[in-house]
């Protein structure tokens, strides 16, 4: 199905490792854990036993060596299931990341074997109640302390906040020094004096997915905790990795088209109504060849833009672009394949009403539409 | 232009010609022959001299036996300079390749050479009064009289009819069958009795181009005029052309797109209002960014779908969602520039006001828009019940 130069035999089989991983581990969970809000670490430690994190990172330590097309595998596997809230994604391939390409030998070291292993679980807290896509705009604070820092302020919506140990924290080390002034900490959560987690925030969808404000007074942070050994690099840091985060995004964005697509053509052409199915009404067919064809875009521009990042070429502008023009495309279709459900769309054991409850967060979230819109705006 | 599709130097070579041509010869006439309704002869022996017809007809028949990129170049550049006469593509990629691909030898031999050097003009009548892309239902029919048929109808909306030498028409051969009594005729209007044209139709856009009525009055033409020799074969070879044809339209559509977008950015950034540049505008910069995107993503569907063609592997349904996708897309882009030219946009003069009133058609002709979602809609149910 997928069509790439990059796309090998042994992506394939490590599909068939991940749908197993999928069907067994998260299938007969899947109901518990949306009451719940949250995985369980029990999950992770699974996950990384059977090879399902840090697929991008480098086997030298501990990950799977692999490319941005392990990384679409298990987003395609999982929105098969129809559990868009599995952040492994999160963990693997946009926090590891950061460790890998800043960090010091030490911090590599250290971290990255626990997080592939999943015996850590890993969040990234930037977002402030006052600065969402305007990250300058921060006022969490890092202030040295003898060798050290001690932080303090306050994060919101911080996808993983309750069950990671290990945040990636961006605080400002010189408050005045704009972008320039921002810092990436990595604080291990487990004994941190002063570390607070808010409540599990209720969300429109994602359900299973904890959502976190997280509060820092006056905690300790060791010298070694400041990604990369050096201050102010922050900013940077954040804006080169954002090209491939947004990429990752649009890829559970296309799956879920994709998916959503394929449900519905079942349920119109299953379903009757005065006397004949959905399907042969004409509007049924229209809209879904309107849904088809927006899944079907999506899918070539994305293994182009994956290929496109493997090869080295893809920047910021790119990157705005795939991310806004998915996620919307995926609201509309899911809007409209909840509409062909007619009532039961709108029952939540339909997986259509989780779709389309889920979608609502990719147009807000990795920077909002409109935040990628000026950045293409700007180009012009 | 980067792009995945394989072009060579020979390619661009042909590009930078075919530009000459239509921004030297074609674009500043069009205001002439809009008064006129349609192009001159003169322009089509031009073109054939130039090697800008048929460009893909066999070398044994005078062409140059080209690639689907020689076409590609020659419709990109058409709509770049903004020409939209002489309908060139009409000729050389609708009409020439049912020659081509179904005529006899001896219907090669007659037409192609003198279809490559503009001497014969091609238009093809498959529209009817009372049908349009419901082929199966038309009336015109084809009766057998000793060597000879003799055809009884009337066609509508046939672009290049008042130009055109030779005409392919659609008749029933067998009016009882639907779609397989449908046959195709090479008709050379100039030599037979009962064909007349019919006024030329007004049109909302693209008034440099001619459309006509066409009338068949017990017009006899020889059995030899029957395309490839062989009754009722007509609705398979029309259906068998439909993909190439609607994935021209889209790359008509992708050019109309770049073209409307280049003119809107330039008059965004010299015009003022409220004291800054309209390109500085918050609304400015999203809707050319929207833009912008989805030009990035039509044309990279477009390169597979074009890669695919060439591979011959592009099937129905995906040029059909090519289609009503691209010229969804021209159309709505094409009137967001018209907005951010304010009431210059409006303007003929503008050529933004014209690329709206020209580009409407798109969206209709090819098989309709809504032909095509019901294309797409069956095969996605379809592949449902197979699952």
């Amino acid at each position: 199905m997928i069509r790439s130069r990059h796309y090998t035999p042994a992506h394939e089989d490590f599909r068939q490792t991940v749908r197993r991983f999928m069907e067994r581990e998260c299938v007969p969970h899947r109901d518990e854990w949306q009451k719940a809000g949250r995985t369980p670490r029990e999950l992770w430690l699974r996950a990384g036993k059977a090879g399902l994190l840090c697929t991008k990172v480098d086997s030298r330590f501990g990950g799977g060596g692999g490319d941005l097309y392990h990384a679409l595998i298990i987003i395609e596997e999982q929105t098969r299931i129809c559990f868009n809230e599995l952040t492994f994604y999160l963990h693997s391939d946009i926090i590891a990341p950061y460790i890998e390409l800043y960090g010091t030998e030490e911090q590599q070291a250290r971290y990255l074997p626990r997080l592939a292993a999943g015996e850590m679980v890993a969040a990234i807290a930037m977002t402030e109640p006052g600065a969402g896509s305007d990250l300058q705009a921060i006022r969490t604070t890092a202030r040295p302390d003898g060798n050290g820092y001690r932080l303090s302020g306050q994060k919101v919506f911080i996808s993983n906040g309750q069950v990671a140990n290990l945040i990636c924290v961006a605080a400002k080390t010189d408050p005045d020094a704009g972008a320039r002034g921002i810092s990436l900490f990595l604080l291990e959560t487990d004994g941190a004096d002063g570390f607070v987690r808010g409540k599990n925030l209720n969300k429109i969808g994602c359900k299973a997915q904890d959502s976190s404000e997280l509060f820092f007074d006056d905690v300790r942070l060791p010298p070694e905790a400041l990604l990369g050994g050096a201050e102010g690099q922050g900013f940077a840091q954040l804006m080169l990795r954002l090209p491939e985060e947004r990429l990752i995004m649009a890829m559970s964005a296309v799956a879920n088209m994709e998916e959503a697509v394929e449900e519905t053509a079942r349920y119109v052409g299953e379903r009757e109504a005065f006397g004949q199915p959905l399907s042969d009404f004409q509007n049924s067919r229209f809209k879904l060849a309107e849904c088809k064809t927006k899944a079907r875009l999506g899918r070539a521009y994305l293994e182009h833009s994956i290929d496109s990042f493997i090869d080295g070429d893809f920047d910021a502008t790119q990157g705005a672009m795939i991310k806004w023009w998915t996620t919307q495309r995926q609201y509309e279709v899911a809007d409209e394949c909840l509409q062909l459900h007619g009532g039961y769309g709108y029952m939540s054991e339909y997986d259509i009403s989780r779709r389309f409850a889920d979608s609502r967060l990719g147009r807000i979230a990795g920077g909002t539409n409109e935040i990628m819109k000026d950045i293409i705006g700007r180009t012009l | 232009m980067i792009s995945d599709l394989p072009y060579t130097d020979e390619h661009n070579i042909f590009r930078a010609s075919a530009r000459k041509f239509f921004e030297t010869e074609c674009a500043p006439q069009q205001p002439a022959w809009e008064e006129a309704g349609m192009a001159p002869r003169t322009i089509w022996a031009r073109a054939g001299e130039m090697g800008f017809l048929c460009s893909r007809v066999s070398p044994d028949h005078g062409g140059a036996g080209g690639d689907l990129l020689f076409s590609i170049i020659l419709l990109e550049e058409q709509v770049r300079a903004g020409a939209i006469a002489p309908v060139l593509s009409l000729h050389s990629d609708v009409v020439a390749p049912y020659l081509a691909a179904y005529g006899t030898a001896a219907q090669k031999r007659a037409f192609l050479p003198r279809m490559v050097s503009g001497e014969t003009i091609g238009a093809i009548a498959m529209t009817e009064p009372s049908g349009g892309s419901d082929l199966q239902a038309m009336l015109t029919t084809a009766r057998r009289d000793g060597d000879d048929y003799i055809l009884n109808g009337r066609k509508t909306f046939i672009t290049n009819g008042h130009s055109a030498d030779l005409i392919i028409v659609a008749a029933k051969t067998d009016p009882e069958a639907r779609g397989k009594g449908i046959s195709l005729f090479l008709v050379e209007v100039d030599k037979v009795q009962g064909f007349s044209r019919g006024r030329m139709l007004k049109k909302l856009g693209q008034h440099a181009s001619d459309t006509a009525e066409l009338a068949f009055e017990d017009m006899r033409v020889p059995a030899s005029c029957l395309l490839g020799g062989e009754e009722g074969r007509g609705f398979p070879q029309l259906m068998q052309r439909l993909v190439e044809e609607r994935l021209m339209t889209a790359v008509a559509s992708m050019a109309m797109i770049d073209r409307a977008l280049a003119m809107t950015i330039d008059y965004v950034k010299g015009r003022k209002a409220f004291g800054q540049r309209i390109a500085d505008f918050q609304n400015t910069r999203f809707k050319l960014a929207e833009a912008k995107t989805e030009a990035a993503v039509l044309r990279i569907f477009l390169e597979r779908c074009i890669g695919d063609f060439m591979e011959g592997r592009l099937d129905a349904p995906t040029s059909a969602m090519l289609k009503y996708w691209a010229t969804e897309q021209q159309w709505a882009i094409i009137d967001d520039c018209v907005q951010l030219h304010g009431g210059y946009g409006y303007i003929l003069d503008y050529p933004i006001a014209r690329m709206w009133l020209d580009g409407r058609v798109t969206r209709i002709y090819g098989g309709a828009n809504e032909i095509m979602k019901d294309i797409v809609g069956r095969s996605v149910a379809s592949a449902a019940r197979h699952d």
